[in-house]
């Protein structure tokens, strides 16, 4: 859509990036995941690279990623978005390459795939969209479910006896000598927006180095499957998941 | 102070009210009407909108187009 540059003498100077589609986003009021889309393109099209970046989607609510991001993509098998970023990567070394997945996606069916990815060093980005639950399913408990967190298949609460511990996949992977960057954020507030914005800018910047493995979690919201509002879920978050899931660079370069 | 304005697409909106707790003016609020999906959306309901883009980084919708005086318009009006 093209936004006038100026109203009654006042300049634009914010509109949305020319790499979103003009599809308006399915996602529920106030998800977190949309901010996440929006950010990546707002990078891809300001570094000039929408030719030549490729975005591996996921199974879960992001799975129509696709129909959003005006850039090459390939929609992955359940919890395989690194493998499929990692061939994609392998046969056009010269493209921008990142793979976007859930929780569940990354850290339950996934698993072996994203270890294994970070741990051959492939040269791509990996966001995580951590919101503690599976979302697109009908909000199940996700290994990333908090401790007497209610989920519809953790009535009662995530008790650790019967279900482990929230698993704090991204502080794993960080041991991998693969991993080159490792950071989680947040989108919950403008400070936070604007700092994961800096740290996929940096991503891509190491990718072009051939660094290694980029891994960015994204700590989010998920108001429907938490049966919150909006506003309520990012107060839930910063008071319940960020104790558990601490903001900030994990491994950062040494070079 | 710089002065600025917000368009909002009332029909992307979604009402998640992100926007409105995110402006440090408290310019938004939402609409007594609702728009073709049956949300509530934002709208500017004070005319002291400094064009700050702090809502329009927040949206998860990208609803929120920015704009703001010129820096010239302000040494002007000094
Ligand atoms: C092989 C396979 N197993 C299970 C499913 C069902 N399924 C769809 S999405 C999903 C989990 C989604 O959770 P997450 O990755 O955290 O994404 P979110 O929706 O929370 O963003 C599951 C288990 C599937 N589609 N395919
Ligand atoms: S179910 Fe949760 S993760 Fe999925 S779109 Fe809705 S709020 Fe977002
Ligand atoms: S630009 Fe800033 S001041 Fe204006 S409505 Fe948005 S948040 Fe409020
Ligand atoms: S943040 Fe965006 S979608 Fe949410 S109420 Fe404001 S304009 Fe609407
Ligand atoms: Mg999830």
């Amino acid at each position: 859509m093209d936004v006038p540059t100026t109203l009654n003498g006042y300049e634009l100077i914010y509109k949305k990036p020319s790499t979103l589609t003009e599809k308006p986003f399915h996602y529920c009021p106030g998800c977190g995941h949309s901010v996440v889309h929006r950010l990546l393109m707002e990078v891809v099209e300001e570094m000039g690279i929408q030719e030549q970046t490729v975005g591996v989607a996921p199974v879960g609510c992001s799975v129509f990623a696709y129909d959003y991001m005006d850039i090459d993509m390939q929609e992955a098998a359940h919890g395989r978005a690194t493998a499929v970023a990692t061939g994609i990567k392998r046969i056009l070394p010269d493209k921008f390459v990142f793979s976007y997945q859930g929780d569940g996606d990354l850290a339950a069916i996934g698993t072996a795939e994203t270890i294994h990815a970070v741990n051959r060093g492939e040269n791509i980005l990996m966001i995580f969209i951590n919101n503690a639950i599976y979302g697109m399913t009908g909000g199940q408990m996700a290994p990333t479910t908090l401790l007497n967190q209610v989920t519809s298949t953790s009535p009662y609460g995530r008790n650790k006896e019967a279900m482990g511990y929230p698993i704090k996949i991204t502080e794993l992977l960080a041991q991998l000598p693969g991993a080159y960057y490792v950071s989680r954020h947040a989108v919950y507030t403008v400070n936070a927006v604007r700092k994961l914005k800096k740290a996929i800018e940096k991503s891509f910047a190491y990718q072009k180095l051939n660094r290694g493995t980029c891994f960015i979690e994204v700590v989010s919201n998920c108001p429907s499957g938490w049966k919150m509002t909006p506003v309520e879920s990012n107060k839930w978050l910063e008071a319940n998941m960020f104790p558990q899931y601490p903001l900030g660079d994990i491994k950062i370069p040494k070079d | 102070m710089i002065k600025g304005t917000v368009i909002i697409d009332r029909d992307i909106c979604k009402g998640c009210e992100l926007c409105i707790v995110a402006c440090p003016q408290e310019s938004l609020g939402l609409s007594k009407q609702i728009n073709i999906n049956g949300y509530r959306f934002a709208e500017l309901v004070q005319d002291n909108c400094t064009g700050c883009v702090n809502c329009a980084i927040v949206c998860p919708d990208v609803a929120i187009t920015v704009y703001r005086q010129p820096k010239s318009a302000l040494k002007k009006a000094v």
